[in-house]
């Protein structure tokens, strides 16, 4: 008995050293089977749906290269690119000044690759088309408009019938990015209307609706009548959910979709790393709830296969990854950044 | 000589095992150290910013850098007061039910069944809880939904543990009750709780500590805002859950303020178990008449 169990054990190792993982040094070009790379990705939820439909067209056309990305957070993807843990990880904002320390790899590059909106969703009997503004979008999440009469909602509908009904504001319970952006454009857009701040999570008034996630949000809204919340815009379409037309600077209300969300980021320039805000965008098309997702690569890798296979990816990501993301409901980031960002992974050094 | 050397080799093991057992022990107390050494090291930041108002103010404003815990505070206790409130009359009633009242054939299969409960993990009874019983009752979000679905986490174990604590009463002592004409139910008074109570309050504590470190399923129905009010049905929120919502998008000084709030639950969990000691102690010095 013991003796089978030893060889057993044995076995079981040999399978391990022999399996894909282990052997990415010897990874032929092209080769199927044998010598496959793994590159491990990390971070943004919010660019989950991006990274799985990428995912799944690259194995298509790399069956040498396997890649995984385990999503858990923006802040998570930046720990986890900082202490190498992953091969590359993504993230809805920079690091921070008294994070960037802790980044053990040395130089790496922020590769803007997906652009998202920020859907108002809301759930009202008979009203198919909403307009709101900063402004009053503003007062209604921090409770000061509780009636979907009120004159200001009203004043940004002109000639439409809105109900008297209660408003009931959905947002989220856990810290997330879709937050912060929300947060950042009402601080920025709305004129002084609102008080709360912005960050991944803020101090919501005591009668507001908590839903864990996009979809705890989405639930809220579906279930309760006169409910408003904010949420990725592929969520609220797969919840069917209707979305309000939000008003940008140039004084038009847009609709969210893959044209308004890329136009967001038009005329934008971003600084030398590749930073840049798409919120509240000055174009007259421009929907102005719009977010931008990076992802990050070191310079400099230390293993030759999984350096190349990472080149690999993220070209695919900035190329044909970008034709994809319209079905998912996300948008493409203007060519001319595209092509930024595909300098930037030509910088990548190899051994 | 054969004897001796079988001495010597036993006194080797008899120290080998005496210095396994002790460092066991060690760990124990070094891990434990060390977990409260260093979150509490890393709670400084928010406490050196708050200081004491972050027990007493209710205001949790990440923008503004204000971290007040005391609606969190608030949140831990009163859920799991209802859910204590609500878990200990059912648990001590099925383990007297099991070990004093139940016929011997429905004994060992209920016994058997209840072991089980108590192994499985108590997130499955919380998403039953959660997605049947909670919409079967019509329970919002709210302090009661919480506790309720707590209460039903950890009344296995309760019931576990009880019924093994019970089951110890000596037999002779409670045929003792008997002879005397005792009722069931006196007997139950006079041997079986006397005999049990430090067990039970043991069984108890360990349930707090698992009802009061519950997130996820606590972060479905709590409603995840601040609310200091005496109303049940008043949405809360609660240490763990801001802990588990937060944690994975906090920049510095925020992730700071969560781990002073796990250090916080920490501190209220050996205060607990402390006080619930103490009361034992007591109770059974007491009842002993010393």
């Amino acid at each position: 008995m013991k003796r089978s169990g030893s060889i057993q054990l044995a076995a079981a190792v040999a399978v391990a050293l022999a399996s894909p993982g282990c052997k990415t040094s010897e990874a032929p070009p092209g080769g199927g089977g044998a010598g496959k790379v793994t590159i491990n990705g990390s971070g943004a939820t919010f660019q989950k749906a991006a990274q799985e439909i990428a995912i799944e067209a690259f194995a298509k056309v790399r069956k040498d290269i396997t890649v995984n990305y385990a999503g858990g957070g923006s802040g998570k993807g930046r720990k986890e690119l900082a202490d190498q843990v992953v091969d590359y990880a993504c993230t809805d904002a920079p690091y921070k000044a008294e994070e960037a320390a802790s980044v053990k790899g040395g130089a790496f590059f922020y590769i803007p690759n997906v652009l998202g909106a920020i859907a108002v969703s809301y759930h009202l009997g008979g009203v198919d088309k909403l307009q709101l503004s900063a402004d009053t979008l503003a007062k209604i999440f921090q409770r000061e408009i509780k009636q979907w009469d009120d004159p200001a909602i009203l004043a940004d509908n002109p000639g439409a019938k809105l109900p008297s009904a209660a408003i009931v504001v959905a947002r989220r319970a856990d810290g997330s990015g879709t937050t912060e952006n929300f947060t950042r454009y009402l601080h920025e857009a709305g004129g002084g209307a609102w008080k709360l701040g912005s960050g991944s999570t803020v101090a919501w008034p005591g009668d507001t609706q908590a839903g864990n996630g996009n979809n705890g949000v989405a639930g809220i809204v579906k279930k309760t009548s006169g409910a408003i919340g904010y949420l990725d815009l592929s969520d609220a379409i797969e919840n069917k959910l209707r979305y309000a037309a939000v008003k940008n600077q140039a004084g038009t209300y847009v609709t969210p979709d893959a044209a308004s969300v890329t136009a967001a980021a038009e005329g934008i320039t971003p600084d030398d790393k590749l930073l840049f805000s798409a919120l509240n965008g000055k174009g007259v098309a421009a929907y102005p709830l719009t977010a931008q997702s990076w992802c990050m690569v070191y310079e400099k890798q230390t293993d030759k296969a999984k350096g190349e296979a990472l080149s690999a990816w993220f070209k695919f990501l900035l190329t044909d990854g970008q034709k994809l993301l319209p079905e998912i409901d996300f948008a493409p980031v203007p060519k001319a950044l595209a092509d930024k960002a595909l300098a930037q992974i030509e910088k990548i050094q190899v051994p | 000589m054969q004897l001796s050397e079988l001495r010597g080799r036993s006194q080797n093991a008899d120290r080998a095992f005496r210095w396994l057992a002790a460092g066991a022990a060690g760990i124990v107390l070094v891990v434990l150290a060390l977990i409260a050494i260093t979150m509490t090291d890393r709670a400084r930041p928010v406490l050196g910013r708050m200081g004491l108002g972050f027990f007493t103010q209710t205001t949790w404003s990440v923008p503004t850098n204000t971290y007040g815990a005391l609606g969190f505070l608030y949140g831990t206790l009163y859920t799991a007061v209802i859910a204590i409130a609500i878990a200990v009359p059912i648990s001590f009633g099925v383990a007297l039910f099991v070990t004093q009242v139940a016929p011997r054939w429905v004994r060992r299969p209920l016994v058997y069944v209840i072991d089980l409960l108590a192994v499985v993990p108590s997130v499955v009874f919380g998403l039953w809880g959660l997605l049947v019983m909670a919409p079967a009752l019509g329970l919002q979000p709210s302090y009661l939904a919480a506790g309720i679905i707590l209460a039903i986490m950890i009344t296995p174990i309760i019931t576990s543990l009880s019924r093994e604590v019970i089951e110890t009463t000596p037999v002779t002592d409670k045929e003792a009750a008997f002879a005397l004409g005792a009722t069931r139910w006196e007997m139950i008074t006079a041997t079986v709780w006397p005999h049990s109570k430090g067990g039970l309050v043991g069984a108890v504590m360990l349930g707090l500590g698992r009802a009061m470190g519950e997130t996820i399923a606590a972060t479905l129905v709590i409603g995840n805002t601040v609310h200091v009010t005496a109303n049940p049905l008043a949405p809360g929120y609660s240490m763990p859950t801001v802990i588990a919502n937060e944690f994975g998008e906090a920049e510095p000084l925020h992730k700071s303020a969560l781990i002073a709030l796990a250090v916080t639950l920490f501190l209220i969990t050996i205060a607990v178990n402390l006080a619930a000691t103490w009361i034992v102690q007591r109770s059974m010095r007491r009842s002993r008449g010393t």
